[in-house]
């Protein structure tokens, strides 16, 4: 049985495998040697549930400096609205 | 018999000009650039009128123009990381990992000792994770703008980006643990 030896002390492979797990899945056998190596090792359980904070704090990510709603000030608008009026114009629609 | 949606580009900028600006920031965070992609959007509209097609809304149409210019971007950032030097071999991780695989001392996770459900905290971390985000290689910053994001297919980011899929996870891989250094490094100094 040497197929687990490699990933129970490898956290490099493992950790390649939560990213994975976590975002997409991964194969059956990758499950068994993930929760093998995790079992041991405290280090790595720390990361598993750390990426999976940073996967939900990605997924409601916004950039908090620049809000939408001090966004497009009036005067840029404004000068957008002439150059459209202008681009309708031009295209004759 | 459905009526037919009528389209009216001279109300856009006051309808859609705020929306997009921010769907755009969102993805880019550059109010320059972003500025510019509104307009763009709204003349390439304007000019292809004759594609618009009854069955979407309006906003729907110029959300789908703006979507394309943003993928031209991202396609552009993507081309400007070098690949080879992120892919040589198995070395790629090797930052964080001793030869055996075994964490480097320095780059072991260590608890944050911070609470989940404290919504202010979540904040501080999520400005952290922001500040964080920019300093990631732009390929890098996009292959994770378009998953989290726009929560689209891995295979979808791997054709738009030109990259095989064993690339892509190891640039997922790669972002997370960077993304996650950085984090830590920065909570725990505050």
């Amino acid at each position: 049985m040497k197929w687990h030896n490699n990933i129970i002390y490898n956290c490099k492979k493992a950790t390649f495998l939560i990213d994975k797990k976590n975002l997409e899945g991964i194969s059956p056998l990758q499950r068994i040697e993930l929760r093998l190596h995790l079992a041991g090792c405290s280090v790595c359980r720390l990361y598993y549930s750390q990426s999976r904070r940073i996967d939900q704090m990605l997924r409601g990510f916004y950039p908090t400096r620049i809000k939408p709603e001090n966004g497009l000030d009036e005067a840029f608008k404004k000068g957008l609205q002439e150059n459209i009026a202008k681009e309708i114009k031009k295209s004759g629609a | 018999m459905a009526k037919k949606e009528s389209i009216n580009p001279g109300q856009w900028v006051a309808a859609y000009a705020d929306y997009l600006y921010a769907f755009a920031l969102k993805r880019l965070q550059d109010p320059e650039l972003c500025k510019d992609l509104v307009q763009d959007t709204f003349v390439s509209a304007i000019h292809n009128l004759q594609n618009y097609k009854s069955s979407s809304s309006e906003k729907t149409w110029l959300t789908a123009i703006l979507k394309n210019k943003i993928t031209d971007i991202f396609r552009r950032k993507a081309s400007e990381t070098p690949l080879h030097w992120l892919l040589s071999g198995e070395d790629n991780t090797h930052a964080f990992f001793e030869e055996n695989g075994h964490w480097k001392d320095k780059h072991a996770p260590r608890i944050w000792e911070t609470e989940e459900a404290d919504p202010l905290e979540n904040e501080e971390l999520k400005e952290i994770l922001e500040r964080c985000m920019e300093k990631l290689p732009p390929l890098w910053a996009v292959v994770v703008s378009m998953k989290y994001l726009d929560e689209e297919k891995s295979d979808h980011i791997c054709k738009e980006l030109s990259l095989s899929p064993s690339n892509y996870w190891v640039i997922i891989h790669r972002a997370k643990l960077s993304l996650r250094a950085c984090l830590e490094k920065n909570w725990l100094k505050g």
